[in-house]
């Protein structure tokens, strides 16, 4: 009986120690899940490993994970996985940033009453979040061309941003941009003048 | 009488509005991402020098985010996008271009170990090849979305 064990012993080492890198070798074993949004949709993601055909992610809880050969496994996951796993990583997401449409008063440089109550939700809730900052978009409506729109909807965010300034705003905490009409919020044909349009957006972050 | 040195003016000026130009278009500047939650061991690697990474922090190009096992991060960038880490992390932020006008540009990052949550934000709305997180042998497009990665 001794003599066979030894017999046997001679080749398992080496194969103990092949199996022990091929293990080594797949140790960063490599997982990704997609998650149903706040608002109940679901995005997609493309998952493609050393260059290899991609693997489409686009229902909520699909999971690709590395498998030992050079593929990408697919399959699904689920809520208590994600969280049991992902539970820190999820806790430690910064809180969603938050948008505030602003209007001016029609030829001049006052807020409408609506919007002047959205500054001040604005800044209450600047207030609650962790260094807070905020991004003011301009917007312009469909009438004038398109580099003129660009510099119109920059100067309507610089005045937001001087306005809140006024209020205590710290400046560096503020980045402006101009939209020009590339992102309407009501649909309009070019040309039409539609107030609605003509706005800056605020969001905090 | 001449003075040569006016030659130059429409040249200066051309320089001059090309560089402002320039500075617009990458108006997200060296700030373009804050870390917003930070509890227990969070560290920036950053030209070759280890920073603490308290909330408050700007995160800047080729920063390496690193969470001991205590710890875990969140940063919230410039287009609205959002990552945060969980424990025994390592994230490194690989390239951050974003032009606030057009919503151009490319937001690169990859997680070398740890977990991983991302929401995305405008880049990835405006282009589905503009982010990506990479591993160490996976590359993700992201196309509008939340996802969580791990890599151990």
């Amino acid at each position: 009986m001794g003599t066979h064990r030894t017999i046997v012993r001679g080749p398992a080492i080496p194969l103990a120690i092949a199996l022990a890198v091929l293990l080594g070798a797949c140790a960063s074993r490599e997982t990704v899940v997609l998650l149903p949004k706040a608002d109940g949709s679901t995005g997609a993601i493309g998952a493609s490993r050393d260059g290899g055909a991609e693997v489409v992610l686009d229902s909520p809880y699909a999971q690709a994970r590395t498998g030992l050969g050079g593929g990408l496994r697919h399959g699904t996951s689920n809520a208590d996985a994600v969280h049991k796993r992902f539970g820190a990583a999820l806790a430690a997401a910064p809180p969603a940033p938050k948008g505030y449409t602003l209007y001016f008063l029609v030829g001049g440089d006052e807020f409408s009453p609506e919007s002047s109550a959205a500054v001040t939700q604005l800044l209450e809730d600047m207030g609650k979040r962790p260094e807070p900052e905020v991004s003011v978009i301009g917007h312009t409506d469909g009438t004038g061309n398109a580099a003129d729109n660009d510099v119109l909807s920059l100067q309507r965010a610089e005045r937001v941003k001087q306005m809140l300034v006024e209020r205590g705003v710290p400046a560096d905490r503020i980045d402006v941009a101009g939209r020009g009409w590339r992102e309407p919020l009501v649909e309009a044909a070019p040309g039409v003048d539609e107030p609605r349009n003509r706005r800056v957006e605020v969001s905090v972050r | 009488m001449r003075i040569p040195g006016f030659r130059f003016l429409p040249a200066v000026l051309a320089m001059a509005l090309a560089m402002l130009v320039a500075a617009a278009a990458s108006a997200a500047g060296p700030g373009f991402g804050m870390v917003k939650t930070s509890t227990g061991d969070v560290r920036i690697e950053r030209n070759g020098k280890v920073l603490p990474a308290p909330v408050g922090t700007r995160v800047e190009a080729s920063d390496v985010v690193r969470t001991g096992k205590d710890g875990a991060a969140g940063i919230s960038f410039v287009d609205q996008s959002r990552l945060s880490l969980g424990p025994n992390s390592v994230l490194a932020i690989d390239r951050f271009e974003f032009d606030p006008t057009t919503h151009a540009g490319a937001f690169d990052s990859t997680l070398r170990k740890g977990t991983l949550s991302a929401i995305s934000g405008k880049l990835a709305h405006a282009s589905p090849k503009a982010m990506t997180v990479r591993t160490r042998s996976t590359i993700l497009a992201v196309r509008g979305t939340e996802f969580v990665v791990s890599v151990r």
